[in-house]
């Protein structure tokens, strides 16, 4: 990793580094450890410079205008977006938000159709059915076996009603990245808005909202190494994106979202923007090689082992597997020294495996058998190696244990076998 | 999620792990569950001439509280006659091992496979030499 990163991990605690009895981190998808370097830069904003950004006054507002401006600027840097059309909200969650129902509910008297994806965060799936209750009309787009969205299909699925389509650029499950420049010039040639909840993909890969022709995008602190409870929308100006304010009062944001703007934070989300947008390339390079570590590491060791989603098309520093014939929450307390996650049911709180996998046609009983590693900027390559011993240690054991393994052993189908419910 | 010590222990050295011959007349096999909700286990017993449950083999695919409880249940068994491992009920699974509400499902199976590994050996074994 990036030299300064590197030193600045090694002598503070970043994910679980000097604390001998902590997990090995492997879950960047799900959170990301904020930069000590984003710290730093926020620090000056709690006490020091605290004002209020929207005072227009006196010194502490100026100073703390300015920080927020050049936050700004740093986030339309990495997405190659106008300063202006950056908007602060409290995390992609509520920008997902703002993104589906404010410009539904403002073009809904003409135009009343969304388009969505059924791998799409549930931030925009419930969204969506939120809005299906105000009589919006919503179409669920399929994927194919390998996650990505077959633009025919698509393009099928548009009317002259339809006034938005949301597709996520990298899903945070599978890793999977979709192809945002073809869906974009479709939605461009019909007139038809296209959001992208890019929360796992800024930052991991390049995103421009000029050659991908994209009008909204999601954005996630927490995600990129920045502080979490802050995120950005981004709302294209030409031509220009019309929607409706689902939080009111002073009128900050353009009018799109009201609220004192917390200083810390957007500094922070501007300086992890900058700094992933400086070491990106590099990061990604470093990532894919650590990421290929592990899935090779794994797979010449254990046999069937399969990739959820598609090979090529998949962000740097994601690897879901499935392990057959070992169910997953099982497993994850096999390796419990590594934090990851698992898309089998027993780890969510109904009985129901991941909607996700699921939605690739992976069959349940492999979907119960799936765990998601995430690498992220401050994993090692001693992590990897440790991580690859103790899956193929677990998996091995509990393959011992299980029926299913002693029957494919002795070559019985196991999808022939009729299961009693219980 | 948060286990007890005692599910822990099953989980990190599970009893009676392997499998008998099924062809065997003194073994009942059973086999409940399903991949498709994620638990799987198989339980097997073998009867001796007395009627006792002489030894017992599991093999569980599933998480945690799924292989503790198959694991307690084939330790549970051993020296039981047939009618006293029927009545194992799978609440006193889950209390031994402090179940979370969500995985009382888990202590159901066990006693369920308790129950088909029985029934199977009594199916093969039609001749009434035991009370049944």
């Amino acid at each position: 990793m990036n030299v300064q990163a590197q030193k600045l991990a090694e002598v503070s605690e970043v994910a679980g580094r000097n604390r001998p009895t902590t997990p090995i981190y492997l879950d960047y998808q799900a959170t990301t450890p904020t930069d000590p370097r984003v710290v730093d830069a926020m620090l000056p904003y709690f006490t020091q410079k605290f004002g209020n950004p929207h005072s227009r006054n006196h010194q502490y507002g100026w100073e703390s205008e300015e920080a927020v401006e050049k936050a700004r600027e740093q986030i339309g840097a990495i997405i190659g977006a106008d300063p202006r059309e950056v908007i602060f909200t409290s995390g992609a969650t509520e920008s997902n938000n703002l993104a589906l129902k404010g410009v539904m509910r403002f073009h809904k008297d003409k135009k009343n159709h969304l388009i969505t994806c059924v791998t799409e965060h549930k931030c925009v799936l419930d969204s969506a059915r939120h809005l299906e209750m105000e009589g919006v009309e919503v179409t669920y787009l399929p994927v194919q076996p390998n996650g990505l969205i077959d633009l025919a299909v698509l393009e099928a699925a548009i009317t002259p009603k339809t006034a938005l389509v949301s597709i996520m650029a990298a899903n945070n499950e599978i890793g999977v990245v979709q192809p945002l420049a073809e869906i974009g010039a479709l939605c461009r040639s019909k007139g038809i808005y296209f959001h992208t909840d890019a929360a796992q993909a800024v930052g991991k890969i390049p995103m421009d909202v000029e050659a991908m022709k994209i009008d909204l995008m999601s954005i996630s602190g927490h995600k990129i190494y920045g502080p979490k409870g802050i995120g950005a929308l981004y709302v294209r100006r030409k031509p220009r994106v019309r929607l409706e304010a689902m939080i009111h009062g002073g009128g900050q944001e353009r009018g799109m979202r009201s609220g004192t703007l917390p200083t810390p934070l957007c500094v922070g989300l501007g300086e992890a923007c900058a700094i992933a947008q400086a070491e990106m390339p590099e990061e990604a390079r470093r990532l894919e090689v650590l990421r290929d570590r592990l899935h090779h590491g794994i797979t010449e060791r254990l046999p069937e082992v399969y990739l959820n989603g598609d090979q090529t098309h998949r962000l740097p520093g994601n690897l879901n597997l499935s392990f057959a014939y070992v169910e997953g929450e099982g497993l994850m307390m096999g390796i419990k020294d590594l934090a990851v996650s698992s898309g089998s049911a027993c780890t969510s709180a109904s009985l129901e495996p991941s909607y996700v996998l699921r939605a690739l046609g992976v069959h349940e009983e492999l979907a119960h058998t799936s765990i998601r590693f995430g690498l992220g900027r401050f994993t090692t390559v001693d992590e990897i190696d440790m991580a690859i011993e103790q899956v193929v240690s677990a998996v091995s054991r509990l393959r011992e244990l299980s029926p299913l393994w002693e029957m494919a052993q002795e070559g019985i189908d196991i999808k022939s076998i009729k299961w009693a419910e219980h | 999620m948060s286990y007890s010590d005692k599910l822990l222990d099953h989980y990190d050295n599970p009893r009676n792990v392997g499998a008998m011959d099924k062809n065997d007349p003194s073994v009942g096999t059973g086999l409940v569950g399903a991949p498709a909700c994620g638990d799987v286990m198989k339980l097997q017993i073998k009867v001796g001439a007395d009627g006792l449950i002489e030894d017992a083999k599991f093999k569980t695919f599933g998480c945690g509280s799924a292989i503790a409880s198959s694991s307690l249940a084939t330790e549970w068994i051993k020296g039981k006659s047939l009618d006293e491992a029927e009545q194992i009920r799978n609440t006193q699974i889950a209390q031994h091992l402090s179940l979370p509400p969500v995985k009382i499902h888990c202590s159901v199976l066990a006693e369920d496979a308790i129950k088909a590994a029985i029934r199977d050996y009594r199916v093969k074994n039609k001749r009434a030499d035991a009370a049944e």
